[in-house]
C-alpha cells in the first residue's frame, strides 16, 4: 500500500511538471502581449515593463526561473494589476472557491448518493422512477442553464434568496445548488447502477436464503462495492466543479478563482494563468490520489493487480 | 401420442414456421435492421428521435421561411415580448429571437456534429491502434489515455481558445480534442476481443499491412459501441460549447450559438424573462433527446449491457 501510494505521489508530479510546462508554452504561443494597451507605450517604457518581468530573457531561462518561484509558492506578479502578485490574488479568492466548491460537493454527495441507494433497493417502484428521471432531467440542465433558472425562480420571482453577491450564509444556497445539482444527477445514476449490480450478486442470493434482514444485506454487503462507480467519478467531478465555478461565479458575482481565472485568460494576465492552472490541477491530482486509496481500501482485489 | 408430446410437436412446428423463409435469408436480418426493431420498441427513444429531428429541421430549415433577418436590428422594437410579428420576440437590439434561436441552433448542432466527428477520427484509430498492437505499446498509450482523463480539460479548452484565436474551426478541433477519450477505451476493448478471432488471423495470413486489418477488419466491427458513444458525446460537445460560449470564449458575435443567446438572455432576465427561457428550452430539450437516444441506441446495438 505504501509503494502503491508513493509511486502515484510520483506520477502526480509528474502530471503537473507536464501540466505546467504545457502552460507554459501555451501562454507563450499566445500572440500580444500582457501589456499591450490601447494607448501606444513608448518602448523604452515597454522595455522597462518588459525587463521587470522578466520577458527581455530567452523563453527556456524564463520557463526555468518561473518553475523554480513556483516551487517555492511564489507565482510571480500579475502582469495585468499592478502591484498585486499571483500568490496574494489566490492567498484572497481561494477560501471563497473552497467554501464554495466543497459545499457544492457535499450537495452533490449527500443528494446523489442517498437517492441512488434508495433507487436501487426500491427497483421499478416510484422511488426508483422519480429520482432517475429527476436525474436525467438534472444532467440536461447545465449550471448555465440552471443557475440563471433558480435566480429567477428564488431571486426574481418569490424573492426569498439573493440573486447575487457574497458574504453572508444565504448567499451560498443557489450557486451550490446550481454546481451541487447537476453532479448529484451524476451520483445518484452511478449509485444506482454499482448497488444494482452488487445486488444481483450471488452472495447476496445466499445472505437473502439465510434470513439476513434486507437493511444488513444493504449496508453491511452491497454498499461498499456499490460506492465504488460514485468514488470513481469523484475525480472528474471536482474537474466539472472546477469548471462550473467559472460559471457559477460570474453569473453570481463571486469573488472567487473562477473569475480571476476568466479574467485572467481574457486579458492575457500570464502569471496568473499559469498559477491558478497549476493550482487547479494540483486540487484535481490530490483527489485522484484519494479516489485511488479509498478505492483500494474499498476493493481488496485492486491491490494484486499490478 | 400423449398432449406432451403433442406440445412439443406444436412448439416445434411454430418455431419452424417462425424461421426466417429463403426470401427473409437473402435479404439477410443483419446486426443493423435488428438493431433498428429493437429501437424501433423503445417508445422513448423514438420520441427522442423524432423530437431530435424535429428540432434539426426548425434550426436548419425555419431560417428561410422567416420573414426576419437574425442581423436585421431594430432598436424600436428592442425587447418586445412574444406577438404575432415576432413569435418569441426580440432581444434587446430588435433581432428577432425566433430566427436567432434557429440559427444558433445551427451553430450548435454543426458543433455538436463536427467536433464528434473529430473525437471519432481520433479515438477510432488511437483505439484501434493500441488495442491491435497490444503488450507495452498498448500500455503506454492506455496509460496516457488515464492520465489525460485525470486533466482539468476545459483550463486547456479555454487556454486554446485564448492561444489561437476564436474561430469555429479551432472550436472544432480544440473540443474534439478533449472529448476522444472513452471512445478510444471503448474502440480498444472492442479491438482486444476481435483480433483473436479468425478472420483476423486469415487477413494476417493473407499478407495484409496492420493498417489495412485495422481500417478494413476491426474498426468496421466496432461500429456498434462507436455509434452509441458518438451520440453521448454530440451532448457532451454542445454542452462545452454552450461553456465557452457562456464565457465568452466561444463563438463570436454578430455569430450566435445557443451558449451566446442563453449568455445575453441571462444579463437581462429579471426583465425580459423569455430572451433566457426560450433558447434554453431549446438547448436543454436537444440534450434531453440526445441523450435518451444514446441510450435507446446502447439498447439496440448491444442487447446484453443494459444501462443498469
Amino acid at each position: 500500500m505504501t509503494r502503491f501510494i508513493i509511486t502515484r505521489i510520483i506520477q502526480g508530479l509528474v502530471v503537473l511538471l507536464a501540466i505546467y510546462a504545457l502552460t507554459f508554452v501555451l501562454v507563450a504561443l499566445t500572440p500580444g502581449s500582457p501589456f499591450s494597451t490601447e494607448r501606444a507605450i513608448r518602448p523604452e517604457i515597454l522595455a522597462q515593463i518588459e525587463a521587470f518581468y522578466g520577458y527581455d530573457r530567452p523563453p527556456l531561462e524564463r520557463f526555468w526561473t518561473s518553475l523554480t518561484n513556483a516551487l517555492q509558492g511564489e507565482f510571480g506578479p500579475s502582469a495585468v494589476y499592478a502591484n498585486r502578485s499571483v500568490t496574494d490574488i489566490i492567498g484572497e479568492a481561494f477560501p471563497v472557491s473552497l467554501m464554495l466548491g466543497s459545499i457544492s460537493l457535499i450537495v452533490a454527495l449527500g443528494i446523489g448518493i442517498p437517492a441512488g441507494i434508495v433507487a436501487a433497493v426500491k427497483r421499478n417502484t416510484w422511488l426508483d422512477y422519480l429520482p432517475m428521471s429527476a436525474s436525467m432531467v438534472g444532467i440536461c440542465l447545465p449550471t448555465f442553464v440552471l443557475g440563471p433558472i433558480l435566480v429567477l425562480i428564488f431571486g426574481i420571482g418569490l424573492q426569498i434568496l439573493p440573486v447575487s453577491g457574497w458574504g453572508a450564509p444565504e448567499f451560498i444556497i443557489l450557486p451550490a445548488a446550481t454546481l451541487g445539482l447537476f453532479y448529484a444527477a451524476y451520483f445518484a445514476r452511478l449509485t444506482r447502477g454499482g448497488m444494482l449490480e452488487m445486488l444481483n450478486q450471488d452472495f447476496v442470493r445466499t445472505a437473502q436464503a439465510k434470513g439476513v434482514p434486507q437493511t444488513t444485506i444493504v449496508w453491511k454487503h452491497c454498499l461498499k462495492g456499490g460506492l465504488i462507480p460514485a468514488i470513481t467519478f469523484l475525480g472528474p467531478a471536482l474537474a466539472g466543479i472546477i469548471a462550473g465555478s467559472f460559471v457559477v461565479e460570474t453569473i453570481f458575482q463571486i469573488p472567487g478563482l473562477g473569475q480571476w481565472f476568466v479574467k485572467g485568460a481574457l486579458n492575457r494576465d500570464d502569471f496568473l494563468i499559469l498559477g491558478l492552472t497549476v493550482l487547479f490541477a494540483a486540487l484535481i491530482v490530490m483527489m485522484n490520489l484519494l479516489v485511488d486509496i479509498i478505492q483500494v481500501a474499498l476493493n481488496p482485489r485492486l491491490k494484486y493487480e499490478k | 401420442m400423449t398432449a406432451r408430446t403433442a406440445k412439443m410437436v406444436e412448439g416445434a412446428e411454430s418455431r419452424i414456421s417462425s424461421q426466417p423463409t429463403a426470401d427473409d435469408l437473402e435479404k439477410g436480418s443483419s446486426l443493423w435492421s435488428d438493431a433498428w426493431h429493437r429501437l424501433k420498441r423503445n417508445r422513448l427513444a423514438m420520441i427522442s428521435l423524432f423530437i431530435f429531428f424535429g428540432i434539426v429541421l426548425f434550426c436548419v430549415i425555419g431560417p428561410f421561411f422567416s420573414p426576419h433577418d437574425a442581423q436585421e436590428q431594430d432598436l424600436l422594437k428592442g425587447a418586445l415580448g412574444p406577438s404575432a410579428q415576432h413569435w418569441f420576440g426580440t432581444d434587446t437590439l430588435g433581432r428577432d429571437l425566433m430566427v436567432r434561436t434557429m440559427e444558433g441552433g445551427r451553430i450548435s448542432l454543426l458543433v455538436g456534429l463536427v467536433a464528434t466527428l473529430v473525437a471519432l477520427a481520433i479515438g477510432v484509430i488511437y483505439g484501434a491502434t493500441a488495442g491491435y498492437l497490444g503488450g507495452r505499446v498498448d500500455a503506454v498509450m492506455m496509460r496516457i489515455v488515464d492520465t489525460l482523463y485525470a486533466l482539468p480539460f476545459t483550463i486547456f479548452v479555454i487556454l486554446l481558445m485564448v492561444a489561437f484565436g476564436r474561430s469555429l474551426w479551432l472550436i472544432f478541433v480544440a473540443i474534439g480534442a478533449v472529448e476522444w477519450l472513452s471512445m478510444a477505451r471503448i474502440v480498444r476493448a472492442g479491438v482486444i476481443g476481435l483480433k483473436k478471432q479468425e478472420f483476423v488471423e486469415a487477413a494476417v495470413s493473407l499478407g495484409y499491412s496492420h493498417s489495412r486489418i485495422i481500417v478494413r477488419h476491426l474498426i468496421p466491427n466496432v461500429l456498434g459501441p462507436v455509434i452509441v458513444i458518438a451520440t453521448l458525446t454530440v451532448p457532451a460537445v454542445m454542452l462545452l460549447e454552450a461553456f465557452l460560449s457562456f464565457l465568452g470564449l466561444g463563438v463570436q458575435p454578430p455569430n450566435a450559438s445557443w451558449g451566446v443567446l442563453i449568455n445575453e438572455g441571462q444579463q437581462n432576465m429579471d426583465i425580459y424573462p423569455w430572451l433566457l427561457i426560450l433558447p434554453a428550452f431549446f438547448f436543454a430539450l436537444t440534450l434531453f433527446t440526445l441523450n435518451f437516444l444514446g441510450d435507446g441506441l446502447r439498447d439496440a446495438l448491444d442487447p446484453k449491457s443494459s444501462k443498469d
